[in-house]
């Protein structure tokens, strides 16, 4: 079998989506926590966002299906748990994308955050909780357009 | 059976057994962002659920999954504290519940995140991230409540006489917690106590709300006692595969 770099399997799993933000990559998001290979068998460690996410199974299925269809059949799935997952691994390129997707990404204070589709500051929250949990719903005062925040953890 | 199992049942069926009592809410809330916040917190407790009792079923290899100590066990084999497996009620009472057991699961995940296992100490990490927000969220609702029009705040009233005499519990300690607090593993729950009523009251007094004097306190369920709902809610939670054993999805 002809080697394959760790950096190669790093470049195949940024063309994996999120399921439920598929804008985002699974490598933008943070969540592939290690790549590395075991003699010849990869080891991917995928750590949750949050403990009830229902779409990490779908994220283990969608890197096992990417990785085969490059030819890679000995593969293992970790979860990993420690550190846990923080909304700072998200990269820059994320944040943009999640901007750009009308979701506002997370602000380390969570007195500035701005409204995706017109950047205004002037935001009210109304409810913990958005259509996932790692989501928060605002409102935007200016422009008066609902939006999700991704809440910081 | 270890004390490491017994404690880790403990953990997780009471994740597991409130996140069921909140589902029943699904589709009953009284407002969309209530319906959602109950759903995710059901859905945060449920994983958090599962990280403990996939840790117990390793731990005990009897043969038994996650799956399987949900779903085929019967009441008297069940560790939750009888808090959680009390019935939704009114508005308020599912609100004085979450924030009584969201104010003492903050406290033990904080605690268990310096515990000598270091599976106990990841889950725990992960955890308590999100118990943040639910504590955020249940104090709010409780404030607002409480501090709010004649009637929210009788009700706010009568859902804590009601609940107080269960929340005792969650200090009360035996032969397994002492056993493993030697061993560094788990939570001294009698020094989380002091902490946890000073967030009760500093929350009441905003709430214009009364710390009752009463401190008789319900006990049994870490020892397999329950009241009589456990018993009505496993049979709802765990019918199809009673029915139909062994059915998969």
């Amino acid at each position: 079998m002809v080697a394959v770099s760790v950096d190669d399997v790093w470049l195949w799993l940024r063309e994996v989506p999120d399921p439920e933000i598929p804008v985002i990559s699974v490598v933008d998001l943070g969540i592939v926590v290690d790549v590395r290979w075991d003699n010849d068998q990869l080891i991917v460690s995928v750590t949750p966002t949050y403990s009830g996410c229902p779409a990490t199974a779908v994220i283990a299925d969608d890197i096992r299906s990417a990785l085969h269809s490059r030819g890679l059949n000995n593969l293992k799935l970790e979860t990993k748990l420690a550190p846990p997952w923080t909304t700072d691994w998200i990269s820059e390129h994320g944040k943009q994308k999640l901007r750009e997707f009308g979701i506002a990404p997370p602000s380390p204070r969570s007195d500035v955050i701005a409204c995706p589709q017109c950047t205004s500051l002037k935001v009210t929250k109304i409810s913990e909780f958005g259509s996932t949990p790692c989501k928060a719903q605002y409102r935007c005062d200016t422009c008066l357009e609902p939006f999700d925040y991704f809440k910081c953890i | 059976m270890s004390a490491l199992f017994e404690y880790l049942l403990r953990l997780g069926d009471t994740d597991l057994i409130l996140s069921h009592r909140l589902s029943e809410l699904v589709g009953h809330a009284p407002a969309i962002e209530e319906e959602l916040a109950i759903g995710n917190t059901a859905l945060d407790l449920l994983g958090q659920a599962q990280f403990w009792l996939d840790l117990a079923a390793d731990i005990a290899k009897d043969g038994r999954d996650a799956d399987k100590l949900v779903y085929l066990r019967d009441a008297g084999e069940y560790r939750d504290v009888l808090l959680v497996e009390q019935p939704n009620g009114d508005f308020a009472h599912t609100i004085a519940r979450q924030f009584f057991f969201d104010a003492f699961h903050q406290l033990q995940l904080a605690a268990l995140t310096k515990s000598s296992h270091e599976q106990i100490a990841a889950i725990a990490a992960k955890s308590i991230k999100e118990v943040n927000y639910h504590l955020r969220r249940s104090r709010d609702w409780v404030i607002t409540l409480g501090d709010g029009s004649e009637e929210s705040h009788q009700r706010m009233n009568t859902a804590i006489d009601d609940l107080w005499s269960y929340t005792g519990e969650f200090f009360e300690m035996d032969g397994v917690d002492r056993e493993l607090i030697a061993q560094g593993v788990a939570v001294d729950l009698e020094e989380l106590r002091a902490p946890w009523v000073q967030i009760v009251k500093n929350t009441f007094d905003e709430a214009t709300l009364i710390i009752p004097q009463n401190n008789w306190a319900q006990r049994g369920g870490k020892r397999g006692v329950h009241t009589e709902h456990l018993g009505f809610l496993l049979a709802e939670m765990q019918f199809l595969q009673r029915a139909y054993p062994n059915a998969t999805w």
